[in-house]
Formats: structure tokens, C-alpha cells, sequence
């Protein structure tokens, strides 16, 4: 299991755009992939869950990655984060 | 048209949205909510509940994939955004398996499933403090319908054989555009306002539309006899044959005047004695310009570009917004278009949200830019990339001091340098204004002069700073008052500020769009009425039938008055008296 926590950059938050950005990510990988944000946990394969999370700029998130590719899933997810969606 | 004995004559009053009487049928148009209910079922049933849901996520996906294609045609690009989210949501295997997963363990039917799992994430996205949210909300509610009708299989009804008038509890977008491919006499909605989409394009269409009349959606009946007069707003339910007789009247008596007013349509707005008039039109959406060209506008005099920040979740990007303003430069050639940076903060929509205990006293129109200096080379880089044919204008909005002006034009300086350095073309020499609007900038106007080259009187907002009157406090709306002689007094003021600095001075707040208002502006020297499409015929027939000595007359006349009543009274007289035929309608309201 690998635990990761990211800040939100881009301006506008994860809106539509960056979620389904998200979850494409996401899909490629076998892994489970959670996200956690005030007391709320969704599953960052879902389009609906990550829409709902309303995170704005400068929110942290924990991510939680788990399965045979944890690793690879972690790092592609994050680097998204790191470039704040290419929409900084 | 036969009268219905039965029924009661019901008149509402809504805002007028779009020009035009129609009177004709109802067409209801119900998007009714589908109940649900809970259902237990049998383990053997499970498979055949699931392969439902599933069909139905198949037809929900194929109904929004139309609507989405008509959409991108109809409203652009960016707009359509929302509707592909919907699909999304609808291709979510994680969705689809905690539904299959509930419909198995708790052996429930599929239909309540849904309902009770969406509804979940709705509740959450309610909860966020922010309207972003609750619109997504609304959208994701809207596709948990969608699902739902689709199980229980019955069809949303957008189609009529003949001609009728639609009535709805409010249209979106893509309803407006699904209706538009029928013959639509008009459109009659509870909610809504003149801005609304539906409103827009209605008015492009040139189909009449009356909005905001409350409940009317749930007194009508398919097949009612309906009147709807997108002059005054005056909607008639079930009219008695006298009243259809007086309307069809009303109706031809407009369509003749209207004959009348397209006969000036290219002509230009100059007085009798020949002082020449510069009108033009105030536009926000790309979908206004035909009808603007319709009514023989030489120009805009108002781009609102706050306009693309609608249904969108961040600032255009520099090329975004350079898309834009080439289009509507490139369609509004020879003349000119004058494109107003970002005003917003207010009561409109601000980047970032934050709490404002007086946000018209706050951070808003130039003042946030001035601080997000980025997104403002972003905005005067995008707009002067357009202004290579030379007919592209740029004003600031909500200046209230010089300062303001000397800290943009250096910011404008700097965009044109970096376009500079990178070999792009622009207009070296154009033209920047200043909106006046704040009463610090209506006294110092002779000082903003001189940095400018032409001042745009914003008089709405200068009403209420000047009077202190917020207009949308219903307890001192009354006070609200533009024709107060304060307000007369700082426009003259204003006017003459500018003309001593050899500038010209325009105006594209409501009161240049007010019939009442023009001969007194004119007297008063106003170079340049910008105003909404619909008004601008009238307002340039009241233009070519006076005299510019005369109008000086009347303003002299007027500025001896000393109180609200005497003017509106003097102007109303006159107008009776000169414009006998005059109709006044009230859209610019």
C-alpha cells in the first residue's frame, strides 16, 4: 500500500476537466485507488466521486494507492498533481 | 380562435425577454420529476433488473450524445462542457458497479437503487459552500431523471406537429435549442431573466418570449389559448375573444411600426440639422451579432467580455479569449467593437469567491485586475491580437481614480511590448476608455480625460453610487431613481469634462436605451448611445426626427427642474406630444 499526500495547484480546483483527467489516469492502473478529504473517502476511479470531492486550490488530499502496480499508479497520479493538470 | 366558456381569463406579468406578440396554443412542456419506488425482488429477478439499468445507461448516453452535437452547433463549444460531464458520469464503471453490487445484496429494484446512490452524491455536492457545486448538483440530478425515465421507458416530449406557443418551467439551453428545430410562436417560462439563454436566443430567432412569470407552468393546459406580448411582459391565459381581438390589433399595429423602424434600418442617427449621432449596441454572446446587424447597429459600444466566464469553471486562456474577440472584430468589421475588460466582483461572477460584507464597495471590475496583473495581460494581449483591422477598442471598468488608469496603460504598454518582441501584429494606436460609473471618477472626470480617449458613461452604477441606493434592495429600490436631477446634473458634468479635453463621451448604461431619455442626452452632447439591439431602431428614429438646437432647448429646460417628478413628467409630456406612435417597450428595464 502507498500513502501520498498532494496539495491541489491549478486555480480552479478539480473541476470537470481535471477529474476525468483523473480518473483516466487512474484507470490504467490494476490498483485500488482512494482518495481522502475531511472525513470523506472516494474511490479516484469514479467520475461522480471525484466531481463531488469539490476540491479547491491549495486543498491537500491523502491518496491511497493498493495492488500490484501501487508504485507505478502512484507516481503517474501525483505527477498530474505536480503539474497542476497542465492548467496552472 | 374559438373563446373556451369554461375557463377563466388569468393574466400574468413576466419579464420581457424578447420583442413580439403571439397568440396561439400551449405546449406544455413538463420535464417531470419520475417517482420511484421501493421494490423488494426475487433473486431470480436480479439479472433481469440489472440488464434494465443497463439499457437505460445506454439510452440516457445516446439522448445526451444528440442534445451534445446539437448543443456544440447551437451554443459553442465551451458552453456544451456540461453536458459531456453527464456522459461521463454515465460511462462510470465504479457507478455501475456499486449499483449492480446494491441491486444483488439488498435485492432491490434498479430504479431505487439509483435514485438512493446518486442521491447520496448530490446531498454532498448540496453541502459544498459554493454555487459551482450546487450547480453541478442540479446537473447531476438532472441525469439521475434522465436515468430513471429511461427505465420506467417513457420519452421526454420536445416535438409538436403545429405551431404553438411552449410554456415551461424553465428552458436550458438545450431545451430551447431542441424546440427551435419546431414551429415555435413563443416561449412563456417561470423562471428566467433577459440575459437567460433562452432569452438570447430568442431573441436571435426572433421569437417573442415572456419569462419569470412564476407558476404559469402549472396553470396551463396543453391545447389553452395563450397570448404572450414580449413588448410589456403581459401574458393572457385563456383571453376572451375581445381581448384576442384587441391583441391581433396590438400585433399588426406593432408589426407596422416595426415595417416602419427597418425602413431607417441603414440610415444614420443624425438630427435633422445634421449633428451626427454615433449608436450602437451593447452584445455578450456571439449568437447577438445577426440580430445586431438586423437592427442596423453601427457598432458596439459595450462587449461585455465577462460573458465567457459563464458556466465555466476558469479564466479563458489568452488564446481562448483571442478566439473570441477575433470573431466578433472580424464580424462587426468596418465598424468598431468596444471590449470591456472583466467587470466583475459586484453581483457578478467573481474569479475566486470570497466573502465581501459590500462587495459593490469592494474588490471589483479593474480593481481585482490591477492585482491579478497575469490574467489582465492575459485579457489586453488577447484583445489587442485582434484589433489588427484596426476596429477593436478596449475600456476599463470601475475606475475611481486616475491612478487606475496610468497603472492599466502601463500594463497595456508592457502587452504590447511582449507582442512586440515575439513579431505579433497588432493595432499600435488603439483606442482606450474609461467607464464612468463611480462618482470619484464622474468629478475627476476632466482629470481622466486626459489619459484616455473617450469616456462610456455606466449609468447604472453611477446611479446607485451617487444616490446610494442599492436597486436590488426592494426597501429603497424606488429611490433608484436615473432620472433624478443629481444623476442629469453629473452626466452634463461629465459630457463637458470630456469634450474640454477634445475626447468624445458615450453612454451604454440603461438610460441610453431609454425612449424618454434620448432627446435630453442628445441636448445634453452625447457623442455615442450604445444600447441593447431591440431599442436601438426607436432610439434612432426619436434621433433622426429632432433637431439638435431643439434638443439643446430641452436639456436647458430640464436642468432648471428640481425634483424626479417634474422631469419624468416634463420628458413624458414631450414625448406624448412629439412621438405619438411611440411604443415604449421595456426591455431596457
Amino acid at each position: 500500500m502507498v500513502e501520498v499526500e498532494v496539495v491541489i495547484k491549478n486555480k480552479a480546483g478539480l473541476h470537470t476537466r481535471p477529474a476525468a483527467n483523473l480518473v483516466k489516469t487512474a484507470a490504467k492502473f490494476k490498483s485500488d485507488f482512494f482518495i481522502y478529504k475531511d472525513g470523506f473517502e472516494i474511490n479516484g476511479k469514479s467520475i461522480i466521486g471525484v466531481m463531488t470531492l469539490a476540491a479547491e486550490q491549495g486543498a491537500k488530499l491523502l491518496l491511497r494507492f493498493d495492488g500490484e502496480d501501487e508504485q507505478e499508479a502512484a507516481r503517474a497520479v501525483c505527477e498530474l498533481f505536480e503539474r497542476g493538470f497542465d492548467e496552472v | 380562435m374559438i373563446e373556451d366558456r369554461h375557463k377563466p381569463e388569468i393574466i400574468f406579468k413576466g419579464i420581457p425577454a424578447a420583442p413580439g406578440i403571439s397568440i396561439g396554443k400551449v405546449f406544455l412542456y413538463v420535464k417531470d420529476i419520475p417517482t420511484t419506488v421501493e421494490k423488494v425482488i426475487r433473486p431470480e429477478e436480479v439479472e433481469n433488473e440489472i440488464q434494465k439499468l443497463k439499457d437505460a445507461l445506454k439510452r440516457s448516453e445516446k439522448e445526451l450524445q444528440k442534445i451534445l452535437s446539437f448543443a456544440q452547433e447551437k451554443i459553442g463549444e465551451g458552453k456544451s462542457k456540461i453536458l459531456e460531464a453527464q456522459i461521463m458520469i454515465l460511462r462510470d464503471q465504479f457507478l455501475l458497479k456499486s449499483f449492480e453490487k446494491r441491486i444483488r445484496s439488498e435485492l432491490r429494484n434498479a430504479e431505487y437503487i439509483v435514485s438512493d446512490e446518486i442521491g447520496k452524491y448530490e446531498k454532498m455536492m448540496l453541502m459544498a459552500q459554493d454555487d459551482y457545486m450546487h450547480e453541478r448538483a442540479h446537473d447531476v440530478d438532472d441525469l439521475k431523471n434522465r436515468i430513471i425515465r429511461n427505465m420506467q421507458q417513457t420519452k421526454l416530449i420536445s416535438k409538436f406537429d403545429e405551431a404553438a406557443i411552449v410554456v415551461a418551467h424553465n428552458l436550458t439551453p438545450a431545451d430551447t435549442v431542441i424546440f427551435s428545430r419546431n414551429t415555435v410562436l413563443g416561449y412563456a417560462t417561470d423562471r428566467g431573466g433577459i440575459t437567460s439563454h433562452a432569452a438570447i436566443l430568442s431573441r436571435a430567432l426572433k421569437i417573442p418570449a415572456v419569462l419569470g412569470l412564476g407558476d404559469i407552468s402549472r396553470r396551463v393546459s396543453n391545447g389553452d389559448t395563450i397570448i404572450i406580448d414580449g413588448y410589456s411582459g403581459i401574458v393572457i391565459l385563456n383571453p376572451s375573444l375581445e381581448q384576442q381581438t384587441k391583441y391581433q390589433a396590438k400585433k399588426e399595429k406593432y408589426l407596422q411600426h416595426e415595417a416602419k423602424l427597418a425602413q431607417i434600418k441603414n440610415l444614420p442617427a443624425v438630427t435633422i440639422d445634421n449633428h451626427k449621432i454615433e449608436l450602437s449596441a451593447n452584445i455578450e454572446f456571439e449568437e447577438e451579432i445577426e440580430y445586431l446587424h438586423m437592427q442596423g447597429s453601427q457598432g458596439v459600444g459595450l462587449f461585455r467580455s465577462e460573458s465567457m466566464l459563464i458556466n465555466r469553471e476558469s479564466i479563458p486562456t489568452e488564446e481562448e479569449q483571442y478566439q473570441v474577440y477575433k470573431l466578433f472584430a472580424e464580424r462587426i468589421y468596418p465598424n468598431r467593437i468596444i471590449i470591456r475588460t472583466f467587470d466583475v466582483g459586484g453581483d457578478k461572477i467573481a474569479p475566486n469567491t470570497i466573502e465581501e460584507a459590500n462587495p459593490f464597495l469592494g474588490w471589483r471590475g479593474i480593481r481585482i485586475f490591477l492585482d491579478h496583473k497575469d490574467l489582465f495581460l492575459d485579457q489586453l494581449r488577447a484583445i489587442l491580437r485582434a484589433s489588427t483591422r484596426k476596429n477593436v477598442a478596449i475600456m476599463f471598468p470601475m475606475v475611481s481614480t486616475v491612478e487606475e488608469i496610468l497603472e492599466a496603460k502601463k500594463i497595456l504598454e508592457k502587452a504590447k511590448s511582449q507582442l512586440k518582441a515575439k513579431k505579433i501584429k497588432f493595432d499600435p494606436n488603439i483606442k482606450i476608455g474609461a467607464m464612468i460609473e463611480v462618482p470619484s471618477a464622474a468629478v475627476a472626470a476632466d482629470i481622466i480625460a486626459q489619459e484616455v480617449d473617450f469616456l462610456s458613461i455606466g449609468t447604472n452604477d453611477l446611479t446607485q453610487y451617487l444616490l446610494a441606493v442599492d436597486r436590488g434592495n426592494n426597501v429603497v429600490s424606488s429611490l433608484y431613481q436615473e432620472f433624478h436631477p443629481s444623476v442629469i446634473r453629473t452626466i452634463k458634468y461629465i459630457i463637458e469634462a470630456g469634450h474640454k479635453g477634445n475626447k468624445w463621451v458615450g453612454m451604454c448604461g440603461e438610460l441610453a436605451g431609454n425612449p424618454l431619455a434620448t432627446v435630453l442626452l442628445v441636448g445634453l452632447g452625447l457623442d455615442e448611445f450604445s444600447v441593447i439591439p431591440t431599442i436601438l431602431p426607436e432610439i434612432k428614429r426619436i434621433i433622426r426626427a429632432i433637431k439638435y438646437s431643439d434638443a439643446k432647448l430641452l436639456a436647458s429646460e430640464v436642468l432648471k427642474l428640481t425634483t424626479t417628478e417634474e422631469i419624468l413628467r416634463f420628458l413624458k409630456t414631450y414625448l406624448q406630444k412629439n412621438f405619438k406612435d411611440i411604443i415604449i417597450n421595456n426591455n431596457n428595464k
